[in-house]
């Protein structure tokens, strides 16, 4: 069988608040210095998702990203964790896309492609969070989508995916083609290899551009953005934080205890 | 064109009752549709809607529409997407507000393809600006660590999902009258190719998290699933509910229910009592509307200390047994 997987090179979600900076002009984020960005931790889990099913069966794994050079990274790391193949689509004559637009170009890409049963992405993508990407390319290519899986399990031809929403756990099953996003719950991503990393070094990564692809910018370039961004602008949560010592665990429980039943809260 | 005189919200039920977003995002619609002289018009989905349907209104809805065919009695993206997105191409409405809910993350993208809309996911604030009929809606952004304003395109429908506990329900008129209108065309050929093979409501025991007024939450610092024992006597001492971050749900300590953050439950405690979290945005972001946070941590300089209005640098397997002793003497 052949899988997609659609990854996304973002700023390490983990980057400290502090060190997050936007340029207020433009309405961009300044890239840290000194903190590499990294595959989305979410498109991290649609890579071991389609690892999991390929350690069962026969299975071609192909990662798509669409990003500038410094995607090769991104790409380089899924082929070291046990992907076979990767394509980069060069963004940048895209200018600006939205999710609609991104969603509608990996759609042709995916296409191109061609001979899927499996297309992976993660729930949403640690920089903007929309989470949308992976129900709208279903929707362009007319295939269905269960989101947010938890584990997937490919049993005769047909496919099973567990989920867990709220208070609920739900188990589905369709044929293939399908799209399924997947989330947090699904575990780890394994670490890539030594001979992994080696051997991914070795693989050439095409590079395609809009000549590769069908589009129409009237449709995903930046006059097809559905809604301008206005403005961007940090977010502080800080408050004042007293802290209550003492000379043991024990005086520090009993202050604290003073404390909160001074907040009369409860 | 859309019509800038329908404002859609689209409900959804918890326990057989309105569930408490639909609430509040008819709250907001009203003072959305105020300066724009708009009607809010509610789409109820599913069985059993009638008693739903008067609660709808006296939440502050004009219209009611129910759609109670059966094919609708269960959630399902496909089908739900469908009538949707049919019903919104007759109503033509300017703006659809959809809770940020697990079914609203699922149908909003589905029916915005479909509608050419415009969409903003997990909005904090909807704001109208009458002149130019245009809508602007903040979401954060970046884990959390920013917000960013979009606007919608005036002519065009503007699709939001909206976090629950960012709008305040309407005050009720019980008085309020108001239409109710049955859907009862046919649904349509669409496609449900997807089967759902099982599905089991796990029971929570307790208060519920989005409803409590007390949590206790623990994160990865509290280091096992026996660790989560102390959380739990401090919640039913405070009869508060239990939390946790993402990191005891990934590792399996807790169920995924108590997950509280962006890919979590939204909260809005008056109390917060974070154990052992180091206060990543992600999780931060779900807990940004609490009154009084507490933070109990090792690590004195866990960014959790920064967003807590009190602390306590302490190992809480040796400070929650103590804690909680001289909290059962002052509670008595």
């Amino acid at each position: 069988m052949r899988i997609i997987v659609c990854v996304k090179q973002v700023i390490d979600p983990d980057l400290p608040p502090a060190k997050f900076r936007i340029d207020e002009q433009t309405n961009r984020v300044i890239p840290p210095e000194g903190m590499p960005p990294v595959i989305n931790p979410y498109d991290a889990l649609a890579i071991e998702a389609a690892l999991r099913i390929k350690d069962k069966q026969d299975a071609r794994i192909i990662v798509v990203t669409l990003g500038d050079k410094s995607s090769e990274d991104v790409i380089r790391r899924s082929l070291a964790m046990g992907a076979d193949e990767g394509v980069i689509i060069s963004d940048s004559t895209f200018g600006g896309l939205d999710g609609f637009g991104t969603a509608d170009i990996l759609s042709q890409v995916i296409k191109k492609i061609g001979d899927y049963n499996l297309i992976l992405c993660g729930r949403q993508a640690a920089d903007w969070d929309m989470g949308i990407v992976g129900s709208l390319i279903a929707e362009y290519l007319s295939v269905p989508v269960i989101t947010r899986a938890k584990g997937l399990e490919v049993i005769d031809g047909k496919v099973r995916v567990e989920r867990i929403i709220q208070d609920t756990i739900e188990v589905f099953e369709t044929e293939f083609p399908v799209l399924v996003t997947v989330s947090s719950e699904l575990g780890q991503p394994r670490i890539p290899s030594a001979w992994g990393i080696i051997d991914a070094a070795r693989k050439e990564i095409p590079v395609w551009t809009t000549k590769d692809i069908e589009f129409d910018l009237g449709r995903v370039g930046i006059k097809a953005k559905r809604n301008p961004l206005l403005k961007l602008s940090l977010v502080s949560y800080e408050r004042n934080c007293e802290f209550v010592t003492g000379e043991n665990t024990a005086e520090v429980a009993r202050k604290l205890a003073t404390k909160i039943v001074e907040t009369k809260l409860i | 064109m859309t019509d800038l005189r329908e404002i859609l919200v689209v409900g959804e039920t918890d326990d057989g009752k309105l569930a408490g977003i639909t609430k509040e995002l008819l709250g907001g619609a009203k003072r959305l549709a105020e300066p724009l002289g708009s009607k809010i018009n509610l789409l109820l989905i599913g069985g059993e809607s009638i008693p739903l349907a008067r609660e709808g209104l006296i939440s502050g809805a004009d219209r009611v529409y129910i759609a109670d065919n059966p094919a609708f009695s269960e959630f399902n993206s496909e089908s739900y997407t469908h009538l949707i997105s049919e019903f919104c191409k007759k109503l033509n409405p300017v703006l659809c507000l959809i809770g940020h809910t697990d079914a609203g993350q699922e149908v909003a993208p589905r029916v915005a393809v479909k509608l050419w809309a415009g969409l903003c996911m997990g909005c904090i604030e909807v704001r109208v600006e009458p002149e130019q009929g245009r809508f602007i809606q903040t979401r954060p952004v970046y884990g959390g660590k920013a917000l960013a304003e979009y606007s919608s395109l005036p002519g065009r429908i503007q699709i939001d999902t909206v976090r629950p506990k960012s709008m305040a329900p309407g005050a009720f008129q019980e008085d309020k009258k108001g239409e109710i209108i049955k859907i009862t065309e046919e649904i349509g050929s669409f496609l449900t190719r997807i089967r759902l093979i099982r599905r089991e409501k796990q029971e929570t025991e307790g208060i519920k998290l989005e409803e409590a007024k007390v949590i206790v939450s623990g994160g990865g610092g509290v280091g096992s699933k026996e660790g989560f024992k102390l959380i739990k006597d401090l919640a039913q001492l405070l009869k508060g509910a239990i939390g946790a971050t993402r990191v005891p749900v990934d590792e399996g300590w807790v169920p995924h229910s108590l997950e509280i953050g962006q890919t979590g439950k939204i909260v809005s405690p008056d109390l917060y009592i974070a154990v052992g979290i180091s206060g990543a945005t992600q999780h931060i972001t779900g807990i940004m509307s609490s009154k009084y946070t507490v933070a109990i941590n090792k690590d004195s300089n866990a960014n959790i200390f920064k967003v807590s209005n009190l602390g306590a640098v302490a190992d809480y397997r040796e400070l929650l047994p103590s804690l909680i002793e001289n909290l059962k003497v002052l509670i008595q």
